[in-house]
């Protein structure tokens, strides 16, 4: 599984990173967890607020920051 | 309904004297707190209901259709409903424009949207009264609808940065949200404004309660009262680099007022506070060639100013 999280790298962008990693180390995922911070990829996916968490390629959110157990039940 | 808590507290359980400097100071403290945090906590989490139905995919949907001036005023309305923090300033940007929405369109949506913050408009309304905070949502709105036409005027098609037009932009689906997701983003979104502007906020109307029983009576008024032709500007200008403080600002400018300053003074300030932002302008430099954030800038700064001085005529 790979998890991307769109932004440009503002103070949401990071805690959504930072979440998303403890959810996955907690929940013992082996999923690949990529910070994107281009705008060009960023726009490929047509996601307009940031932070947005992408899971192989699908558009999961966009635009918040869901807490870590939230995370978890999304894996 | 907070006069008599703010009573109780100051002269009861303090025992301080009413009309004392620091009887007075301290009451105005307390009844604007209980007061402020009220208004904010009921009318933010109302706002954040509203939003949840306008996600900014949606806005660009509705907006894709829409020509000049009709386009103009429908986004103005949906800078004002469409959440977005100013870190999604560009892609936003790029979105609007990719799907065809008018450039001057696009200005219309990015100046009302921080021009007319529901966190100002609750302190305006809290301190001054319904009549000043529509009057606020008014101006802002004219002032954003404006600026859009005069933008779109001008033709700058050509001074934004040469990439956003190479762009392509994928769609995602808009998932509608049901009523509990709805509450559970209104709380959360109440809570977390409230908990990073609640600093400002108190800091603000403590400064403002200082002023309020210290300095003495049409002070201000001299030097920042309607018969001075430059406290607009100026105050304009002050407001610039002061974005992050726009919370704690309404209660300093509250007393100010008290004290002579005069009201389009007071509203020049809080636009600028918010509509023109130096953070805001330095996101926007990655989609804005420099001609055209000069003429964004220029265009918003001289209707502030105007409305400033129309309010300092007629009210």
């Amino acid at each position: 599984m790979k998890i991307e999280i769109l932004g440009p790298g503002c103070a949401k962008c990071k805690t959504l990173y930072e979440n998303v990693r403890k959810a996955v180390a907690e929940s013992g995922s082996a999923a690949e967890v990529v910070k994107v911070e281009e705008i060009r990829k960023i726009m490929a996916y047509g996601v307009l607020s940031t932070p947005a968490l992408v899971i192989d390629g699908e558009v999961k959110f966009s635009g918040k920051v869901p807490s870590v157990n939230e995370l978890k039940g999304m894996l | 309904m907070f006069t008599p808590v703010a009573d109780f507290i100051v002269f009861t359980l303090f025992n301080l004297t009413p009309g004392s400097h620091v009887g007075d100071a301290l009451h105005f403290f307390i009844y604007d707190t209980l007061k402020i945090f009220f208004l904010l906590a009921v009318i933010i989490y109302l706002v954040a209901i509203i939003r949840s139905y306008f996600p900014p995919e949606k806005t660009k949907r509705i907006l894709s259709h829409e020509r000049e001036y009709v386009g103009n005023a429908v986004a103005a309305g949906l800078g004002v409903v469409t959440p977005f923090c100013s870190c999604s300033a560009v892609p936003l940007f790029i979105g609007f424009v990719e799907s065809g929405v008018p450039l001057g369109v696009t200005f219309s949506f990015l100046v009302s949207s921080p021009m007319v913050n529901e966190v100002a408009l609750i302190m305006l309304w809290g301190m001054f009264g319904w009549k000043i905070a529509l009057i606020y949502i008014g101006t802002g709105l004219v002032v954003a609808i404006a600026s859009g036409i005069v933008i779109g005027r001008l033709k700058m098609e050509k001074h934004v940065q040469d990439y956003v037009w190479e762009m392509r932009v994928g769609s995602t689906e808009i998932v509608e949200q049901g009523w509990p997701e709805r509450f559970r983003y209104a709380r959360e979104y109440t809570l977390g404004l409230l908990k990073k502007i609640w600093p400002y906020v108190v800091i603000g109307i403590a400064v403002g309660g200082f002023i309020h029983g210290y300095v003495p009576q049409d002070f201000l008024a001299k030097w920042a009262g309607r018969e001075n032709p430059f406290a607009v500007p100026v105050a304009v200008a002050l407001g610039v680099p002061l974005y992050s403080n726009a919370a704690g600002i309404i209660p300093i400018v509250q007393a100010l007022t008290a004290k002579g300053m005069a009201i389009g003074t007071v509203l020049a300030f809080m636009m600028a506070v918010t509509a023109l932002s130096l953070p805001e302008a330095v996101i926007l430099s990655n989609v804005l060639k420099k001609p055209l954030l000069a003429t964004f800038f220029g265009t918003v700064a001289f209707a502030i100013i105007l409305v400033g001085y129309l309010f300092n005529a007629i009210l």
